[in-house]
């Protein structure tokens, strides 16, 4: 029932490993960083994803894409989470991918292709302050003409910056609406933030942002449906990407505890790290469990999967921080350097746990 | 009809005729569960009667071969026989020593005279076992265990002493392991035996633990005098029966995916748990689903041909710590009502004592450390000390 991968899937594992080693490795973000890219991730690399058939994992085969389901799309992000691969996978073929997917109709059937070819990247922007709070959404699309005008602002819209479409999350009279908003929109400023990760983020003021029906992704009011589908998908994916972020940490931690020698000892002999690391060990086989399951559930039965996603990205909330803090500790001084890696995943960790809900929120939902 | 689905139609309409309603209760007092020996009392007929029927079906050992009094299960078929009983809330009809340790290891170590003269008594629920492990001075460090066996021509001569053998009070029999050599290292020498507990100079002291209760006792063997043939393995390397019998032990003290969730040990207590409550079952719900998946993933991967080797002391490790968190909450759930000691309100401070119990569950049969130590070193493979 999931927990074991079957052959393709490990096929899957195998080539996706060996493409982010090889095209995407953590020295690549070093460089998207220190050079200050103005996109923050490499358009050679998306377009390398779409020959390998990447960005069109969670397709339709009738919009010219895999339709490999969730789990692919999980075991892919687990390999960009190993190396910090900086692409628009999260924003494009996971969250807009599926929103476009659930909701059908013109939109899918223009957007989907050019995704899965690489040709166009979408964000989605639902959150607008602190915390992950789909549930608390200010902006509003008031009726204006034939259309909406929107009103409002967004915060941690990720690839915000680079993407050509945005699909944005607005309340109108009779609940949530869904909106497909080209990213050079009259009225619609948007801020890159720069984010501790090195990822990309932004911000975004809609003013009198003139929507027309023909913009509406699905139907008026009914967005929060096809919403909830999107950011389930999104949670269990970036689930996978801490995963193989804690799981590369882990290993780079147990290798440093072989070699590094203090009182004339490998320190690895020390019980007191042996033990630390022994525990740590046992949690990402947990959090391993929790990240196949819902992804399993995910593609078994998506309308009840919420739980299952919500008890993964909890877990991986909680299990993946705690190995980017042993991975810290345990290297020593050397952790604190940035002429190491560790400190990198420790910052993208930090923003995945925060990112689409962090444990804190995925507890009440399960509560709910 | 798939096989299996023939199986699982035969195995409700067997359970249906022949569970006696009796049987079907919760088990709320310690003799509720049935130890079967020579010395047990049938707390019921029906009690008597669940253990006849089961194991002449051969399903109180399902798994083993069915000339040893097993019935030759396959897992799935052993799976949708244990979900038929959980469905109906049939008791176990036999809780026994025999089949859950000293069985497996006849079945890998014993001859074929061992084998056919213990394993079907032991599925009958005849004789009743107990684990001559520990010593006074090896806990943690089993392996420098230090019990004298003498090799006197015609027989052994046991002298020495074990400590937490659980119900050697009431145990027919003793698997034991003793030293037969200690010119060598600490693993070598040690050899794995079985003797009757009623031979001359073996006695036995309940040792009371803070639960108020004494499943363990001390034992103490002054010149019993053991038959040969009750040797299993070969002399001086018992050592790897008994890491065998640990790790199977391990796998199944750890196993907590049976355990019913908090959450609904909570809601069964009547409690209505208030936010901060809530919050605490639901974080650790997600650790007993992710727990008891995991132990399922382990399972399927075994079965896959992936042996298990030291992820038995993850699981052992994990699953009682979890124990331990478990009871915890629901300490905090019941409050000032869990902490009853004797009364019929809290059935004789049931759930303080099983609180009190799990405490132990991360010491015996290896401590939480020991496991630690087992991953460090075959998993993570970190240098020794």
């Amino acid at each position: 029932m999931g927990l074991l991968l079957t052959d393709d899937e490990k096929m899957l594992q195998e080539s996706a490993e060996g493409f982010f080693v090889d095209k995407a490795p953590v020295s690549k973000l070093r460089a998207l960083r220190d050079e200050r890219d103005a996109n923050g991730y490499s358009k050679e690399l998306w377009a390398e994803m779409a020959e390998m058939g990447f960005t069109g994992v969670l397709v339709p085969e009738e919009h010219g894409g895999f339709d490999m389901g969730f789990m692919a799309a999980g075991l892919i992000a687990e390999q960009m989470g190993r190396n910090l691969s900086s692409s628009p996978f999260l924003s494009t073929s996971v969250l807009a991918s599926t929103a476009l997917k659930h909701a059908g109709g013109e939109h899918a059937a223009k957007l989907l292709p050019e995704l899965v070819r690489g040709d166009v990247t979408i964000a989605l922007a639902v959150d607008e302050g602190r915390k992950h709070n789909p549930d608390d959404i200010q902006m509003m699309a008031s009726p204006s003409g034939n259309g909406f005008k929107l009103n409002g602002k967004k915060a941690v819209v990720v690839d915000g910056h680079v993407a050509d479409q945005i699909i944005v999350a607005a309340g109108t009279e009779n609940g949530l609406t869904l909106f497909v908003v080209p990213a050079n929109a009259a009225g619609l400023e948007t801020e890159r933030t720069i984010m501790v990760d090195s990822r990309n983020a932004a911000r975004m003021v809609f003013e009198d942002v003139a929507v027309t029906g023909e913009q509406v992704l699905g139907e008026v009011g009914r967005g929060a449906e096809i919403l909830t589908a999107a950011l389930n998908a999104g949670r269990a994916v970036l689930a996978a990407e801490m995963l193989g972020a804690s799981a590369q940490v882990f290993e780079a931690t147990n290798e440093y505890l072989k070699e590094r020698k203090q009182f004339g000892k490998i320190i690895g002999e020390f019980q007191a790290l042996q033990h630390r690391l022994a525990h740590l060990y046992c949690e990402l086989e947990l959090a391993r469990t929790a990240v196949l399951s819902a992804l399993t559930a995910l593609d078994e039965n998506p309308k009840s999967a919420g739980p299952f996603v919500s008890m993964a990205k909890a877990k991986l909330g909680a299990v993946a921080k705690l190995a980017a803090l042993e991975a810290v500790q345990l290297h020593g001084g050397m952790g604190m350097t940035d002429e190491l890696d560790i400190g990198l995943y420790l910052k993208r960790i930090r923003v995945a746990q925060e990112l689409l809900g962090d444990a804190d929120f995925h507890v009440a939902q399960i509560i709910k | 009809m798939p096989d299996l689905e023939i199986f699982r139609t035969e195995t409700r309409a067997w359970l249906e005729e022949n569970c006696p309603p009796e049987m079907r209760k919760p088990m709320n007092r310690e003799t509720d569960a049935c130890w079967g020996g020579r010395n047990w009392v049938f707390q019921s007929e029906d009690q008597k009667l669940w253990l006849e029927r089961m194991a002449a079906k051969g399903w109180t050992a399902p798994s083993w071969p069915k000339q040893y009094g097993g019935a030759g299960l396959s897992r799935a078929e052993d799976k949708i026989l244990q979900q038929e009983m959980k469905r109906i809330g049939a008791r176990p009809a036999l809780l026994s020593f025999g089949i859950w340790m000293l069985g497996p290891a006849l079945l890998k170590f014993g001859t074929e005279e061992q084998k056919m003269r213990y394993l079907p008594e032991i599925c009958r629920g005849e004789i009743r076992w107990c684990q001559g492990y520990s010593e006074p001075n090896a806990g943690s460090d089993l392996a420098s265990l230090a019990t004298k066996c003498e090799d006197k021509n015609g027989h052994f001569l046991v002298n020495g002493s074990k400590v937490w053998t659980s119900y050697a009070d009431e145990a027919d029999w003793i698997f034991c392991l003793v030293r037969t050599d200690n010119t060598g290292k600490k693993h070598h020498g040690i050899s794995f035996i079985l003797f009757d507990m009623q031979s001359e100079g073996v006695s036995t002291k309940p040792i009371k633990l803070i639960s108020g209760r004494s499943p363990f006792c001390e034992t103490f063997f002054e010149n019993v005098k053991v038959p040969k043939e009750n040797l299993v393995g070969e002399r001086d390397k018992g050592w790897s029966i008994a890491k065998y019998l640990l790790t199977h032990e391990r796998e199944m003290i750890g196993d907590s995916g049976n355990l019913k969730p908090v959450a609904q040990m909570v809601a069964e207590m009547g409690i209505e748990p208030d936010a901060a409550l809530q919050a605490k079952i639901t974080k650790l719900s997600i650790d007993e689903w992710a727990f008891a998946q995991t132990m399922n993933r382990m399972l399927a991967e075994a079965k896959a041909g992936a042996s298990l080797g030291a992820k038995s002391s993850m699981m052992k490790y994990y699953g009682t710590e979890l124990n331990k968190r478990r009871y915890e909450v629901m300490m905090d759930a019941a409050g000032m009502d869990g902490l009853e000691w004797e009364s019929e309100r809290s059935n004789d401070g049931q759930l303080a004592r099983q609180w009190l119990r799990t405490k132990g569950n991360s010491i015996e049969g290896g401590t939480s450390e020991i496991q630690l130590n087992i991953i460090a070193k075959h998993i993570l493979e970190l240098p020794g000390t």
